[in-house]
């Protein structure tokens, strides 16, 4: 099984001293991504690449950092306090949920997934769902799609928030942090009353959602979106318009749109840089077609441009929920299709079918046809897709996880280059990664 | 050889003739036989011209990779393949993504697998960098010309690729007994 490793380049997956890395790996690490003509690669301006082993410093930032967010292992070379090398070192998390989600059946996988990338656990949910029912075949009903896009939305504003709050904790605005926090509240405790969990809901479910939304729903929306905005001008007078923030992060942890389309960049990282790609409006999904808001985009791509993207998205987030508040339609909340929905309840005490058909769903699964999708869907960090490929069986026969903050950290070598070591927290931060996401 | 003639020419026969039937002209894309999931155009390049059709779709806008990723056909469920391009153990998987037009694509290329190699698209997209790792370590297919052919998931003294089908689930050595007191 392992025959083919010996012939690779395999080594350590550490940052290693110059004298011992190729010279493509340097450029990776130096963060040269765009493969320009012979020496242009490099703008060797800014930062000296020709500098000797022992002239330099490799350190480890993490993996038990409080800045990195979880597990992150970030390696530097540094010139005093100047970044010269950058190599995000990960796996720490790393639990195999690929291969878990072999052996579960499709109406286990959602608890699978939702634990991904633990902060929008909709997202995962939904992105799941929509490849199980797209391999399926089945329609989910109306009711049931405005549902989960006001759940993500909700979701979008709960990340979103407990991003400022982080980003806030890691530049050095403590209360920040607190404040992220007390509004998370909110929305967690609305989650807990719909789905009974803080986090990891396994609420959206192949089919639809797994309960109906409850008495006075409404009401506590609406309480949300009530708070919500004061909070948001509150953050603005702390931080946008603040001139130290400002300084901080403007001009830090530059990206350009090139360089983030290259490396895969998704989400309000590459919206950052000005460019406007957004599943939701450029792939449509449930109703996204259906209702209006704006996608936001930067022009700079630093760290304060990333920040304030994410800041936009809460107050656009709040937009379209208060259009599903309008449109909320009646009806279903799951797909009647007796082959993947159980029967209700109260059907079971009275129909020996019913009960059978219970069982049948719950210890077998159901079969879904051969075939292989790829469903995306725009979470708070980017495009969290799902390659979902089916033998026909009640168990995927291969899932894979498109993970939105894997291909983020990419960029990490390309914003941290000849920045310092305060500015590259900033950078990490802004970046917003999540590990859970990342190692799967 | 007249006998193998005939025979060579019959058995050689049926799979075009099925073709004819089907579509006239099996349609092609940047080289490669396409076909349909749900509505997803696939290319199947093979393996020989596959850093080609990438560089092809490249060139033809699509300039964000946005995913690589490989399974293992080793219990041979049905997939659909166009006509003359022959199943194999691996596949990897590749989307790539156009920004203006907002589209997909999907390239599917086999792998056999007593060679598991593939030239990289690294020099292409610089995000295919930790997605090939990540094939590299947990599918075990080498991208020749990748700068860091390095395991990503797991730690850098694992054997094995853990997402193979033949790699067992939860095979760690149970200790019946407990362990002797250490002092």
């Amino acid at each position: 099984m392992t025959s083919s490793s010996a012939d690779t380049s395999e080594h350590g997956q550490e940052l290693q001293p110059r004298s011992r890395t190729a010279e493509a790996l340097l450029e990776v690490e130096r963060g040269a991504v765009l493969r320009l003509p012979e020496g242009a690669a490099l703008d060797a301006g800014d930062v000296s690449v020709d500098d000797l082993d022992d002239e330099t410093m490799i350190i480890n930032l993490g993996p038990q950092h409080p800045s990195t967010h979880g597990v992150l292992r970030v390696m530097l070379e540094l010139k005093g306090e100047t970044v010269l090398r950058t190599k995000p070192v990960i796996g720490y998390l790393h639990t195999g949920m690929e291969k878990t989600a072999e052996d579960l059946m499709y109406a286990q996988g959602s608890t699978n997934v939702t634990r991904m990338d633990y902060l929008s656990p909709f997202f995962n949910e939904c992105a799941y769902s929509m490849a199980v029912e797209a391999l399926l075949g089945i329609e989910v009903p109306e009711r049931a799609q405005w549902i989960r896009m006001l759940m993500m939305e909700l979701n979008r504003m709960s990340s979103h928030i407990l991003f400022l709050a982080t980003n806030g904790l890691d530049m050095g605005a403590t209360s920040m942090m607190i404040y992220g926090w007390r509004e998370r509240e909110l929305l967690l405790a609305f989650f807990e009353r719909v789905t009974g969990l803080r986090m990891n809901h396994n609420y959206i479910r192949p089919g639809g959602v797994a309960a109906d939304l409850p008495d006075g729903w409404r009401d506590d929306v609406r309480d949300i979106l009530e708070v919500i905005p004061g909070r948001l001008d509150e953050y603005d007078d702390l931080f946008t318009n603040q001139t130290v923030w400002r300084q901080r992060s403007e001009g830090v942890g530059v990206i350009t749109p090139e360089q983030a389309v290259a490396l895969s960049l998704t989400g309000p990282n590459l919206r950052s840089t000005g460019v406007p790609y957004d599943v939701r409006a450029d792939f449509p999904y449930l109703k996204y077609d259906e209702v209006d808001f704006d996608v936001i985009t930067g022009t700079v791509g630093d760290v304060f441009d990333r920040y304030a993207i994410r800041i936009s998205e809460v107050r656009e987030s709040m937009k379209i929920i208060e259009q599903v508040l309008d449109r909320m339609p009646k009806g279903d909340y799951r797909s009647q299709d007796s082959k993947v929905t159980p029967p209700p309840r109260a059907r079971i005490d009275e129909s020996m079918e019913a009960l059978i058909h219970h069982f049948k769903l719950f210890t077998e699964g159901f079969a879904v046809p051969p075939g292989e999708v790829y469903t995306a869907v725009e979470s708070p960090r980017g495009e969290t897709g799902c390659y979902l490929v089916s033998d026909g069986s009640s168990r995927p026969y291969r899932m894979h996880w498109r993970g939105p903050s894997f291909a983020n950290l990419q960029a990490l070598p390309v914003m941290m280059r000849g920045g310092f070591v305060a500015d590259g927290i900033a950078v990490i931060s802004s970046l917003d990664p999540v590990l859970g996401d990342v190692d799967r | 050889m007249p006998d193998a003639g005939p025979a060579a020419a019959a058995e050689a026969d049926p799979a075009p003739g099925t073709v004819a039937d089907a579509a006239p002209e099996p349609e092609r894309r940047a080289g490669a036989l396409v076909t349909s999931s749900l509505g997803q155009d696939v290319l199947h390049p093979d393996r020989d011209a596959y850093h080609a059709t990438i560089e092809a779709l490249k060139a033809d806008g699509f300039a964000m990779c946005t995913d690589v990723t490989a399974v293992d056909y080793l219990l041979r469920p049905a997939r659909v393949l166009p006509p003359g391009v022959a199943p194999e153990r691996f596949e990897v998987v590749v989307h790539l993504l156009s920004l203006d037009p907002p589209q997909r694509v999907r390239v599917r290329v086999q792998v056999p697998e007593d060679d598991p190699r593939l030239p990289t698209i690294w020099d292409l997209y610089a995000g295919a960098d930790f997605y090939e790792r990540e094939v590299y370590d947990l599918m075990g297919i080498v991208f020749d010309g990748h700068p860091d052919m390095t395991r990503i998931m797991m730690p850098e003294d694992w054997e094995g690729h853990p997402l193979r089908k033949d790699y067992p689930v939860g095979h760690v050595p149970v200790r019946f007994k407990a362990a002797p007191p250490t002092r």
